[in-house]
């Protein structure tokens, strides 16, 4: 475990290490029976940039975010929030510290309307007596609320708060369910693969909401298969290959096939270092540098 | 960015932007209010029994078909609140009749006071609730199967408890048939118990509609996997429901005997299914997350009027079990359609 950290704080580069991580991870192991989903792996999250995870299927992206938000507990390894240590043993805790997810199935009511959805499990009691003793919500208020949120995110299609979300498009639910996560997040969005369903319209609209999140200041984790996406929006790229990190770049230090290269194991970082050359720039050439030692190819023991 | 509309350009969005059809337009308009159809059965039944004859009509007629489906109706809350989860009630009568046992028994044997007769038997059908909901959460079992044991469990208790036998209300405290008592208004004759029922349906639509747990209620039902990555204790909230659910056949039991003249062990062997009736003929769907007890009330008074209509109308009783029967796959039919109404 220490041994773990040591490695990362050494691997770290300078520029980068000024700043304190939102969010990071050392040393996550996860493994389910005898199938390995995390096998040590760490992973940085600075303020106001977005952090895309990117993976074949199976390299454990998805047990990832989950331990990062609390819908799985690993193994072993640490994790920290502003530099402190935390243990998150239900989704509710990582909620409970700011850090909201959308998840790839949405975790939306169908029943339920938009604004109840977005306020779900985090009702507004109406003011005075009828809230504190006949336990009234708040209705109209967490209405408006909602319409707020979403306009403040530019989707300004969706007029109606009290339309159940069954009826809504793909990208309709996407935007409330990310609208959700920003109205309540306020340390990290974690978006598991949100633009996996939708067409290139509504995709876009995702990538403008991702945006306009991140120049609020807040920190998002963007799970993707879509590399243009990824490319689009990422500051940073975490590639994790058979349940282990195989390394951090940025959208200028390599390309996409690149990336695809590296993902699929067909070559390492430190065999391509990267090619468009924004090694001078101030972005993090260190955390696109050669992985640390306990990163060799290959399948875990 | 304005609410600017965008003309439609691709196929799909041509698709989505489609003029609805009338049908359409229905399938929307009972989505958005599921309990127009059961109202509308109600009107209907009214109007057509009233024809064929015109007792049926009648302020005494009435009052009775209240009384009748004022038992039912009030199990029906308890399993309108259990179906909302997704989950189901096969020992709603057992509950009630284990609960009015212990009252009965209570005050009959032990000689304990009413107030305190009648609070047992609440207590017991709480107990017996949240023991429902404890297996349902603790142990992970399916409700039906949960259920359909506590109903062979909780009947040999208020058999055995009893030893079988009817207490009259003669021989209890006035108190327990204190919900037999009725009163006049205008033309009508109001039991104490109708009151009672009506007072549980306007307080659980209240919290259900009004309040975050009623607003769980149907996330848990509609999306249990949703509901908890979006922070809701689930287990809590269907332990809360199945609780409850007992509390309400608790009171329910105190309503029998009222309304029965007697505490008998025997008493509504079919209340499962006829709470079950009303709750799928009021509009919720046994799939949970969908539906509201206004239907569940209005389910109830459709099950009563075809009782009382059919039997002034002279029609042999095989054929109000035979409507009430087409009635439940009509609504499941219905609820099925109105499920998949399409953006």
């Amino acid at each position: 475990m220490t041994a773990t950290t040591a490695q990362s704080a050494t691997s770290s580069t300078p520029g980068r290490d000024s700043r304190t991580p939102v969010l990071s991870a050392r040393g996550l192991v996860k493994s389910f029976g005898r199938v390995i989903g995390l096998d040590g792996v760490d992973l940085d999250l600075y303020p106001g940039e977005v952090l895309a995870i990117i993976g074949d299927n199976g390299a454990g992206k998805s047990t990832l975010i989950k331990c990062l938000t609390g819908a799985l507990a690993p193994d072993s390894g640490q994790i920290l929030l502003d530099g402190r240590p935390v243990q998150f043993k239900r989704p509710q805790d990582a909620r409970d510290v700011g850090i909201e997810t959308v998840y790839q199935s949405l975790a939306v009511a169908p029943a339920l309307d938009i604004a109840g959805n977005l306020f779900l499990g985090r009702e507004r009691r109406r003011p005075g007596l009828l809230g504190s003793v006949f336990r009234m919500l708040d209705h109209k208020g967490m209405r408006r609320s909602a319409a707020e949120a979403l306009t403040s995110l530019g989707i300004g299609t969706l007029q109606n708060m009290s339309q159940a979300v069954e009826t809504l498009s793909g990208g309709q639910r996407q935007a409330v369910a990310v609208a959700r996560a920003a109205a309540f997040g306020s340390k990290v969005i974690v978006l598991d693969e949100p633009t996996a369903a939708l067409g290139v319209k509504e995709s876009n609209q995702v990538l403008r909401m991702i945006e306009e999140v991140r120049s609020r200041g807040l920190p998002v984790i963007l799970i993707s298969h879509n590399m243009p996406h990824v490319f689009e929006v990422a500051d940073r790229i975490h590639i994790q290959r058979l349940g282990r990190g195989a390394g951090v770049i940025t959208p200028r230090s390599h390309t996409m096939p690149e990336a695809v290269a590296i993902m699929t194991g067909a070559t390492t970082l430190a065999e391509t270092p990267g090619s468009v050359g924004a090694r001078t720039e101030q972005n993090p050439s260190g955390d696109a540098g050669p992985p640390t030692p306990p990163h060799p190819e290959g399948h875990p023991s | 960015m304005t609410a600017t509309v965008h003309p439609p350009t691709t196929a799909a969005e041509q698709f989505a932007h489609r003029p609805r059809s009338p049908l359409q337009r229905v399938q929307h308009l009972l989505h958005a209010h599921p309990a127009i159809s059961p109202f509308l059965v109600l009107v209907l039944a009214f109007a057509v029994f009233s024809v064929v004859n015109p007792r049926f009509a009648s302020p005494n007629s009435l009052s009775l078909v209240l009384q009748q489906v004022a038992v039912v109706g009030a199990l029906a809350i308890g399993q309108t609140l259990i179906i909302l989860t997704a989950g189901i009630d096969l020992s709603v009568g057992a509950v009630a009749i284990l609960a009015m046992m212990v009252s009965a028994q209570t005050a009959h044997q032990q000689g304990v006071p009413g107030l305190l007769a009648v609070a047992l038997g609440i207590a017991v059908g709480t107990a017996a609730g949240a023991l429902n909901g404890l297996l349902v959460t603790r142990l992970k079992l399916p409700p039906f199967i949960v259920t359909l044991g506590t109903l062979s469990v909780f009947t040999a208790l208020g058999l055995l408890y009893s030893a079988g036998r009817s207490v009259q209300a003669g021989d209890l405290p006035a108190l327990l048939s204190w919900t037999g008592e009725s009163f006049p208004v205008g033309p009508f004759r109001i039991t104490r118990g109708v009151v009672l029922v009506v007072i549980l349906y306007l307080v659980v639509g209240f919290a259900l509609a009004k309040t975050a747990w009623g607003r769980h209620v149907y996330a848990v039902g509609d999306d249990p996997e949703a509901s908890r990555l979006a922070g809701i204790r689930v287990t809590r909230v269907l332990l809360s429901v199945y609780t409850v659910a007992g509390l309400i056949y608790g009171i329910t039991a105190w309503i029998i005997i009222g309304r029965a003249g007697a505490a008998s062990p025997n008493a509504i062997t079919d209340a499962n299914l006829e709470s079950i009736t009303a709750v799928v003929i009021g509009g919720t769907s046994l799939f949970g997350g969908r539906g509201a007890v206004l239907g569940t009330a209005l389910g109830a008074l459709i099950v009563g009027f075809f009782r009382s209509g059919l039997s002034l109308a002279g029609v042999d009783d095989q054929y109000r079990v035979l409507a009430i029967g087409l009635l439940v796959i009509l609504a499941v039919a219905m609820d099925q359609w109105i499920r998949k109404v399409k953006p």
